[in-house]
């Protein structure tokens, strides 16, 4: 399967790309219904998602409640602008870890794209020194050290 | 606190985030930082405390003046978690591969 990419737009803006081998409708759905969600949009092994809110229709909320078995744990909470069953969805997000990260204004599209589907999420940053330090060196390089650095605090 | 909250916390202001894309492109005195923004110089001094011990900014001293630059090391903690992010997007994604591939529809592909 292709592999993510990761690019920038502009001062403020990073866009993750990701094909995938199915439908948009399927796509679409493994998105917005927390059963699926609950199943993938795990980040690494080792982890769930015991609590899963999304009220996918313009102005619903969500609320996504990570942990794993160490203890550790964080959450997101966000509300959904726009909401085009199976191509668009634009929400903001932002995480608490415990402390809250700034706000991130998310476009998410579902394109056809042979029998499958290619997925863009735009992801505009409130000015473009937080997203230079987005990407200062964290998103593209050293991603290895970090993560196991990561892991091992909020294994804490 | 550990050093990503005291990172993000720095960086949850706005005048902080603009004096560290200041600092990006070279080191500079208080007074030159002050320049761009319509706040006095004792409010960037506190802002500029903040970063320091949020250890995002080094300070040295040069006669009266004591110039700021970003702290080499400033992002680490914050480097860790933006590439986390992207390694746990990743994996995400090979998971909701394998869930399309076992989604009743998919079966009925060639």
């Amino acid at each position: 399967m292709s592999k993510l990419s990761l690019r920038t737009e502009g001062d403020t803006v990073v866009v993750v790309t990701r094909r995938f081998a199915a439908p948009p409708a399927e796509v679409f759905r493994a998105h917005t219904e927390p059963a699926l969600l609950q199943q993938w949009c795990l980040g690494p092994d080792g982890w769930t998602m015991p609590v899963c809110v999304c009220d996918a229709r313009p102005g619903g909320q969500m609320r996504y409640e990570w942990t794993n078995a160490d203890g550790g744990g964080f959450y997101l909470t966000g509300e959904f602008l726009e909401v085009e069953a199976p191509h668009r969805i634009v929400h903001v997000e932002r995480m608490f870890l415990p402390d809250r990260t700034p706000d991130n204004r998310v476009e998410t599209t579902f394109a056809p794209d042979g029998d499958g589907t290619l997925l863009t999420m735009r992801m505009q940053l409130p000015d473009a020194a937080t997203r230079t330090m987005m990407l200062s060196t964290g998103m593209e390089h050293g991603m290895e050290i970090g993560y196991q650095r990561l892991e091992a605090r909020w294994a804490r | 606190m550990n050093g990503l909250d005291t990172t993000l916390a720095a960086l949850a202001d706005p005048t902080r985030r603009a004096i560290l894309a200041r600092l990006a492109k070279g080191e500079a005195t208080v007074t030159q930082l002050c320049a761009p923004f319509a706040i006095s110089q004792p409010a960037i001094s506190r802002h500029l405390r903040v970063l320091e011990e949020a250890g995002l900014i080094a300070r040295r001293v040069d006669g009266q003046r004591r110039p700021c630059r970003l702290a080499p090391d400033a992002l680490a903690d914050l480097d860790a978690y933006l590439a986390m992010l992207k390694k746990g997007m990743e994996r995400s994604y090979d998971r909701l591969d394998q869930l399309l591939a076992a989604a009743p529809s998919r079966k009925e592909r060639p």
